[in-house]
């Protein structure tokens, strides 16, 4: 390869040229790695992550974080490597000199997904040592993953200095990792090895248990595979679990999704096709509220979403409360019309939105506390899905304490079950319709705030809510809360024990299935409403 | 957006004072009638959703025909001819289509027609080109296993995009396991066949490959993500091959990015996520995925950066991306604007016989030709996703890969070839040395 001599001749030159100088830094093997940063090649990077994290040289490990973080810039041209700081500040990588400024040439050196790799496990090998305990515990998890021999005696040395205990696990485990595949270890150690890692019992464990090859003493091997039955049996209760957790997760979408529609169908009894515009209004509300965040005052990002809430119940509220009064008042009692008129509604709000912010998808952010996930056993459980269930169940609380408890919930009961001796108590019956439909309409915008966490934000997402939705009221019992709330559990969980098994595809023509089938026997769904409603 | 690209079509036909058509395309982008659009224009179909789910992809594409027809013009128009866009909107809906193909046809008069998205909305015009005797362009890519002699796929078949992504993840990644993840319809199905029929043929086992469907627009991705992590820790390097579509993209790599998989544990390469699908989300936790197209907006190239600066101005919006379907219909505009200049006519025989062996620079940096079985050839690009929503290219193939519209894996299309050069055949059997026709 042509390329890649001139670039080690160059390399030869320039150690040449400082050795003529004299410079402090005489060009050993470090500084001929360093300088192979420079060449835009995978394999010369990673030669050079291999020299130089085994150097020793104190710069090591400011170059492999840099390397990390992209922070790393190599000039092509006078094949200059250079390290820049968080702060600005930036130095000369082969002799740690400081430099004024990084010339415009440099750009970062790229990495590929196997350069990671190499990169994740020179980081773990040089900051096993490192004062702070989850920089340590999470060396030992690379090198854990890496298990590359050569971290062995860094990791035994790290072992016999920590004290806190859950880093001294991760590098016991780290160790177990490494002998498992060193081929000169002893027998004893590797049955030691295969013990530790059967006790982590996590998938990462069954995978590297599964991976230790055939080349093993026949007791290691014997080990491992009543260590991987072990794992794996205790993992199928754990993934019983997970659907479980994953069904409530869905179930509470559902719920989100339907509750709004519990109030403007289920009690109002309007069969509302633009129930998923509300939504799609609320998700695009939270949209523009993080939009002016983030030009106007980046510094209360993670709070938008808790002032997207009010404001997406106002704004779909108000929209809610419009449409009742221009349109749906004149078609009380014509089920029909009133489907066609909520229909068409639904398609020009969606092109009313797609002209207004376009036909793409618009980013909305997840806020730091709702991004990520934490372990509980052997499941993973997302931040984003234990908020939403969290945010599901208060609505739901705070509604239905409204119902109960308000006279405009007590006004709103009166009118739906009997509207003729509602009014004659005086009871403003149109105005209280009005106030249902938009709270019906506010909740659904309140639903999208929440759903712009997890789905799109595109003018096409209200229509997959909304024949989920309408299969949750139906399902639970049109008018009835308590309904709407189990139905959207129920299909949640079954749909998610359904999907292993089927498939997405299959599973999701299965609950309907079963919901047909369920109509039949109960046309009212789950919880019927009993006495003495006055029907329409 | 709607306001913007009718004003920029006004601005362009002012000049010829087209008023009627002009009027037409404020009037919400509807045909227009082209009565009063005089003869001194050669007119353009562009066939592609402006509302409905398509929307999202195929509005950019409307807009990039508009752009190459704007540009055009101001060379000087084709044979001394100005060039005039007929938009229609068929909404995303496939059987509208066929309507909307054949108003262009023979309501609109149009000498070529640019469209289409999706597989099954190509299906459903095909008849109509053919009995009209017309021109497609299609330029997204697609499942293969196709060559028609009325239709030109400028966009990748499974042999130029899915094929060199696998062949990657095999040599550079080391992957043993499979997990091929795709929407549930017909583009996606025949690419799983073809790659399980590949992989298997270079020895991955059965138990090796996962294979999932899901329903457009899936939305959650809980169960298949958490089966995916399982899946993966079998001991071997595992990756996963996406032709997971449309919308249903933001909501799965927003699992995977908050359940931690990491490219560098399991890579996903995708083939449906370009530079618009990234423009949804926050692409930080989705470092080193994977994408294989035949162009990435990042190429450095002189024809792509005055491509991307010229579409941004044009658009008025300096930040609006270009993606590879884009490329591909800059590719055919230009092949079809030789051709005709070659035959000195606009008539869909003699354009059709012309267009084989046309060819025309594409963005990065190479010349594709149109062959004879109406694909072109075009590089293979594996780009990794980087924090800015763009893509770094980690690979390329070293030369043009040529098109196959028959996939050579699967055993009911190996022997098949497309010829409309020498064969005049869309189907050729080389081993029988018989067409199969369109009866097959």
């Amino acid at each position: 390869m042509p390329a890649k001599l001139s670039a080690r001749l160059c390399s030869l030159l320039l150690s040449l040229f400082l050795i003529a100088f004299a410079l402090p830094a005489f060009a050993g093997p470090f500084e001929d790695a360093v300088a192979k940063f420079a060449n835009d090649d995978y394999s010369d990077t990673e030669e050079a992550i291999g020299v130089v994290a085994s150097s020793g040289n104190p710069l090591a490990y400011p170059i492999i974080s840099a390397l990390q973080d992209g922070r790393l810039m190599a000039d092509p041209d006078s094949k200059k490597v250079y390290v820049t700081g968080a702060d600005g500040k930036s130095i000369d990588a082969a002799t740690g000199q400081p430099v004024a400024s990084v010339p415009d040439s440099a750009s970062a050196v790229r990495l590929n997904n196997r350069l990671r790799r190499s990169v994740d496990a020179a980081v773990g090998g040089l900051t096993l040592m490192s004062p702070d305990v989850t920089a340590r515990i999470q060396a030992a998890q690379s090198v854990f993953k890496s298990h590359e021999e050569s971290a062995l005696e860094a990791v035994n040395t790290a072992l016999a200095k920590e004290t806190n205990k859950s880093a001294k696990a991760a590098l016991g485990d780290a160790r177990a990792a490494i002998l498992l595949f060193k081929s000169d270890a002893t027998e004893v150690e590797k049955l030691e090895a295969v013990a530790t890692i059967k006790a982590r019992g996590d998938q990462e464990a069954l995978a590297m248990l599964t991976g230790i090859g055939a080349d093993q003493p026949a007791s290691v091997t014997k080990a491992a595979t009543s260590a991987i039955a072990s794992i794996q049996s205790s993992l199928a209760i754990w993934s019983t679990v997970q659907n479980a957790w994953y069904g409530l997760s869905l179930g509470s979408v559902l719920l989100l999704a339907a509750i709004g529609l519990a109030i403007t169908f289920g009690v109002m009894g309007v069969i509302n096709m633009a129930h998923g515009e509300m939504v799609m209004i609320g998700a695009y509300t939270t949209f523009v509220v993080q939009e002016v965040i983030r030009t106007r005052y980046p510094a209360l990002f993670d709070y938008s979403l808790l002032i997207a809430v009010p404001l997406a119940f106002l704004v779909a509220g108000a929209i809610g409360v419009v449409i009742e009064r221009s349109i749906i008042r004149f078609l009380y009692g014509r089920p029909l019309e009133t489907l066609l008129a909520t229909w068409g509604l639904s398609l020009v709000l969606q092109q009313v939105v797609r002209t207004m912010f376009g036909p793409t998808n618009r980013e909305v952010g997840n806020p730091s506390w709702m991004s990520g996930a934490f372990e509980v056993g052997q499941i993973t459980i997302t931040y984003n899905r234990l908020w939403i269930l969290v945010f599901t169940l208060a609505v739901f609380g705070i509604l239905l304490a409204m119902l109960r408890y308000t006279a405009l919930g007590l006004e709103m009961r009166a009118v739906t079950q009997n509207r003729r001796m509602a009014a004659s108590m005086g009871i403003a019956t149109s105005r209280v319709d009005a106030l249902t439909f938009g709270l019906g309409s506010g909740i659904a915008g309140i639903a999208g705030v929440a759903l712009s966490q997890i789905d799109n934000v595109s003018p096409n997402l209200g229509q997959s809510y909304i024949i989920d939705s309408f299969m949750v009221v139906v399902f639970g019992g049109v008018g009835n809360l308590w309904g709407t709330l189990v139905g959207a559990f129920t299909l949640g969980i079954a749909n998610k024990f359904l999907e292993p098994v089927a498939g997405a595809v299959l599973g999701k023509i299965a609950i309907l299935v079963l919901i047909i089938l369920f109509i039949q026997k109960r046309p009212r769904g789950l919880f019927a409403l009993k006495g003495r409603a006055v029907e329409a | 957006m709607l306001n913007k690209s009718t004003h920029d079509i006004a601005a362009s036909f002012s000049r010829r004072g087209v008023l009627a058509a002009t009027a037409g395309l404020m009037l919400g982008l509807a045909s227009i009638s082209g009565a009063k659009a005089a003869d001194d224009t050669i007119k353009v179909g562009v066939l592609h959703s402006l509302s409905g789910t398509m929307a999202i992809s195929e509005t950019t594409l409307k807009d990039t025909i508009l752009f190459l027809i704007d540009e055009q013009n101001k060379k000087g128009g084709v044979l001394g001819k100005k060039l005039e866009a007929v938009v229609v909107d068929p909404a995303s809906n496939w059987p509208l289509f066929a309507e909307k193909a054949r108003e262009l046809i023979t309501k609109d008069k149009v000498s070529v027609v640019f469209g289409c998205w999706t597989s099954v909305s190509r299906k459903s015009v095909l008849p109509v080109f053919k009995e009209l005797n017309n021109i497609l362009f299609y330029p997204v890519q697609y499942e293969g296993e196709e060559s028609e002699r009325n239709v030109f796929y400028t966009g990748a078949a499974p042999n130029q995009q899915a094929i060199p992504a696998v062949d990657y993840l095999m040599k550079e990644e080391k992957v043993k396991r499979w997990v091929l993840a795709g929407t549930d319809y017909v583009y996606p199905r025949t690419t799983n066949k073809i790659l399980e029929a590949y992989l298997k043929s270079k020895g991955v086992a059965q138990e090796d490959i996962m294979i999932n469907y899901t329903p457009f627009g899936h939305s959650d991705w809980q169960t298949i993500v958490a089966d995916i992590k399982k899946f993966g820790s079998a001991g071997k390097k595992t990756a996963v091959v996406s032709t997971i579509n449309g919308d249903a993209n933001v909501p799965f790599y927003k699992e995977l990015g908050n359940q931690g998989i990491k490219a560098k544990d399991i890579p996903v390469v995708a083939f449906s996520v370009g530079e618009e699908e990234l423009a949804g989300i926050d692409t930080k936790p989705l470092l080193g995925h994977l994408a294989a197209w035949n162009y990435f907006e990042s190429i450095k190239t002189p024809a792509n950066e005055k491509f991307i600066k010229d579409w941004q101005t044009y658009t008025k919006n300096p930040k609006r991306t270009t993606n590879d379907p884009m490329e591909a219909h800059v590719i055919g505009f230009n092949m079809w604007v030789k051709a005709v200049e070659k035959v000195k006519s606009t008539d869909p025989d003699k354009v059709i016989d012309a267009l084989p062996g046309i060819e025309a620079p594409n963005l990065t940096g190479g010349v594709s030709k149109m062959l004879p079985n109406h694909h072109i050839t075009k590089p293979v690009f594996i780009g990794e996703i980087k924090g800015n929503g763009q893509f770094d290219v980690v690979w390329k193939t070293p030369g043009l890969v040529a098109g196959d519209a028959w996939s050579k894996e699967l055993d009911g299309s190996k022997d098949l070839i497309g010829d409309w050069v020498g064969k005049k055949c869309g189907n050729f059997n080389v081993k029988t040395n018989k067409c199969l026709g369109s009866g097959s």
